[in-house]
């Protein structure tokens, strides 16, 4: 009995530390995939250069294939012209996935409560951080990249697909 | 009131029956012109040598609907809605040689919403013709190819004309509201 108790207590130590090692890789190599439309795009490169240097924390590497990327930024307003696009790009994205609407215009369309614009991505697919703000400051942008970073490490980790 | 200049003297000497009104507001000279003499008018204008408007600045439209379309400051009415003039599209040209810059309105009725196209003198007309097209639903005759420029196809309607419902979206996937 003893001895089948130690072993059950080794397998739940032995995944739980698995996690969190995994979590804590994952968050710190986020490579991310800027889908960027307007405005926006300017402070998404005001964070990634170097003054805020989002390489500071991990994220510094942007992909421009869909398939190579963890953490899709969708920075600037979203038309229904592009809508689709949007959408076939998060399909193609491989799991585990995140994605971050940058700016109120993703958030919720922000003022563009338009013909032409959608109110808020996650009308479309699934956003895990919202960051504010028109355009949100720098400041802001890091704030979120760490929450995300706190929930990637604190998710369960899928190891593999199923698991 | 200051005497004309050069640009809209010119024009109403050549063009008697076609000119409907011209202004001048601070230096800004304004010509309305009928439609069906747009093309003629603007070849004009480029061509002639002490004018040479070579340059297409802008083309756009207005939508009077429900107002009697008017060219401010001097309030020159340039059709009533009982005629039917519902749009105006608005040309502006620029003088690349002799800096100076010209605009010229052309009605256009709500029935037959149709002005020629420049695109045979200025192929930069193009994109703009379908603009106006895709926003206000104003066809232009002889354009090359015109589709809409900026809206996807399947959208329904002209959004920038005054009677597209504020709320109406056209999502083309996620919730139809
Ligand atoms: S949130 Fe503001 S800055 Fe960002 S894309 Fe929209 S309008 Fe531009």
């Amino acid at each position: 009995m003893a001895v089948k108790a130690t072993v059950t207590f080794g397998n739940q130590f032995f995944t739980s530390r698995l996690e969190k090692v995994v979590g804590w890789a994952r968050k710190y190599s986020i490579f991310q995939y800027p889908f960027v439309t307007a405005c926006c795009g300017m402070e998404y490169m005001a964070v990634a250069a170097g003054h805020y240097d989002m390489d500071r924390f991990g994220a510094g590497l942007p992909r421009f294939s869909p398939r190579q990327s963890d953490v899709l930024f969708v920075v600037g307003t979203i038309s229904h012209k592009i809508a689709p696009v949007l959408k076939t790009t998060y399909d193609q994205m491989c799991e585990p996935k995140w994605v971050v609407a940058f700016g109120v215009c993703t958030c919720t369309g922000g003022f563009y409560d338009d013909y032409a614009t959608v109110m808020g991505i996650d009308t479309i697919i699934p956003v895990h951080l919202y960051i504010p703000g028109c355009p949100p400051r720098p400041e802001t942008v890091l704030d979120g990249l760490i929450k995300l970073q706190e929930r990637i490490q604190n998710e369960r980790q899928e190891l593999f697909h199923g698991s | 009131m200051a005497p004309d200049s050069l640009t809209l003297r010119k024009l109403k000497e050549r063009f008697p029956g076609s000119v409907l009104a011209v202004h001048s507001y601070r230096g800004d000279d304004t010509a309305v012109v009928k439609g069906e003499d747009l093309v003629s008018v603007a070849r004009f204008l480029k061509e002639d040598p002490e004018l040479q408007y070579n340059f297409l600045m802008d083309l756009t439209a207005v939508d009077y609907l429900g107002q009697e379309p008017f060219d401010s400051p001097q309030r020159v009415v340039l059709g009533s809605a009982q005629e039917g003039i519902r749009f105006e599209v608005v040309y502006h040209f620029y003088s690349l040689p002799l800096n100076q810059r010209v605009r010229i309105k052309v009605p256009v009725p709500e029935s037959d919403p149709t002005v020629d196209s420049v695109t045979g003198l200025w192929a930069g007309a193009n994109w703009f013709e379908r603009e106006v097209w895709d926003m206000f639903g104003i066809r232009f005759k002889g354009h090359p190819d015109l589709r809409r420029i900026l809206l996807y196809d399947g959208f329904e309607g002209h959004p920038l004309q005054k009677d597209y419902p504020l709320r109406k979206r056209q999502p083309r996937i996620g919730p139809q509201v």
